[in-house]
């Protein structure tokens, strides 16, 4: 009873005008239309966006989550790159 | 859409790969950190969350039938498009699960097949009949409410594709439980032929939806892998308190009974129900139920029906890609 594969798209969704495509979910499909529609009956059966995007997951180079370290540790350090960092005199006011 | 004793984990984590990474697994569990699917994680883990997800996708796919029993027969055309959004809606839920499943590692169609052959089990309650539309009031108020007693903490479960499916889930859910009581309101306002109806169906319906919440805690062996791991926030019991002591008034409401002389409130204001015949529960997971076969059938016929579909598609997928090749080619 073996069923061949589907491929895997993961689906992206614009809520409102003005905001990203974020990550909903996934699915399978054939082929892109039929994601499409697919991801329009899955994720947005109460008006949940504006405009899909579907993106075949073996498409999608992901960092390793065993090297967040080396990858994101760096940004850690560099507290220069805050405003807070900068002191401002205080009769100078908001800026 | 709905979970029952789906929490029983594969034992425990003595066997574990490597105690230094188990340990600190741990610790971001304790630590209140979501796993995410490239997260290492213990074996037992990974295949105690796919079971658990993958008989929960089951349950909402088969829990299409009984109540797609009646759409062609809904009183009136609100009704018939509410059930139809609603049975839509156990569609997606089961799809949402099957992809939290697969990022545990197993294939969709692994998934389905497992059900298909009878191996993979699904919640108990969709193997009673259907036999009235009252029928269809009770399931939205009680199993539907009983699903989401089951399913707000796993909006907060340890492994992160789990818990975002259960968030839209319980999203979606408030509407089915509001519709099946809408149905209920409306027989128990109605004649006395309609409010027998309603009764009727609360008296065949109450035990096995106590029954969903799963076997009492003395008995459920796994329950602490499962808390350790935070799959599980409560123990049967406790949610099964919580579930009747919130039915009680809404039955007094409609002015329905309760199946169980026997029940009484304790001092502390709780429900105290009779004892549950836990030997048809074992029969109806056993695969004895008074509908297992016909529900399992009636999910393979529709694998077969659909093969061709799901053949046509890949071959014209396949056929516009060689094309697209070509084409790039001249």
């Amino acid at each position: 009873m073996a069923t061949p594969n589907v491929p895997l798209w993961e689906v992206f969704i614009r809520s409102r005008n003005g905001l990203a495509h974020k990550h909903v979910g996934s699915l399978h499909a054939a082929d892109s239309t039929l994601a499409l529609q697919a991801a329009r009956d899955i994720y947005t059966r109460r008006g949940e966006g504006l405009s899909i995007w579907v993106v075949p997951s073996n498409a999608i180079t992901a960092s390793d989550p065993t090297e967040k370290g080396m990858m994101f540790e760096p940004a850690e350090s560099k507290i220069y790159r805050h405003p807070t960092f900068y002191d401002v005199p205080d009769e100078v006011g908001h800026m | 859409m709905y979970t029952q004793a789906l929490n029983s984990s594969d034992g425990d984590d003595r066997g574990v790969e490597d105690v230094v990474r188990a340990n600190q697994f741990q610790a971001r569990i304790d630590a209140d950190e979501r796993i995410e699917p490239n997260d290492w994680m213990p074996a037992a883990y990974r295949k105690t969350l796919t079971r658990q997800i993958s008989q929960h996708a089951h349950s909402e796919i088969v829990g299409m039938l009984p109540e797609g029993n009646w759409i062609t027969r809904a009183p009136s055309l609100r009704r018939k498009a509410a059930l139809l959004a609603k049975v839509q809606d156990e569609c997606g839920h089961g799809l949402y699960l099957y992809a939290a499943a697969e990022t545990l590692g197993t294939s969709r169609e692994e998934l389905v097949d497992g059900m298909l052959s009878g191996k993979a089990k699904y919640s108990s309650i969709f193997n009673y009949p259907t036999l009235t539309w009252a029928d269809i009031g009770t399931i939205g108020w009680l199993v539907d409410g009983a699903a989401i007693m089951n399913q707000i903490p796993l909006c907060r479960c340890s492994y992160g594709p789990y818990a975002r499916a259960m968030i839209r889930v319980c999203k979606e859910e408030s509407f089915h439980q509001r519709q099946g009581f809408e149905i209920m309101v409306t027989l128990c306002r109605g004649t006395a032929e309609q409010k027998a109806m309603a009764q009727n169906a609360l008296d065949r319906w109450w035990w096995p939806v106590l029954m969903m919440f799963g076997p009492p805690d003395q008995v459920s062996r796994h329950s602490d892998t499962s808390t350790k791991w935070k799959i599980k926030r409560f123990s049967n019991d406790e949610l099964r308190q919580k579930f009747i002591d919130a039915t009680v008034p809404q039955a007094e409401f409609l002015g329905l009974t309760i199946p169980d002389p026997g029940m009484k409130q304790n001092e502390n204001g709780n429900w105290e129900h009779s004892p549950i015949d836990w030997d048809e529960f074992k029969q109806v997971l056993a695969g004895n139920g008074p509908c297992n076969r016909d529900r399992l059938a009636a999910r393979r016929k529709a694998h077969e029906e659909g093969a061709w579909v799901r053949e046509a598609a890949m071959a014209y997928a396949e056929k516009r890609k060689s094309r697209q090749l070509a084409q790039a080619a001249e």
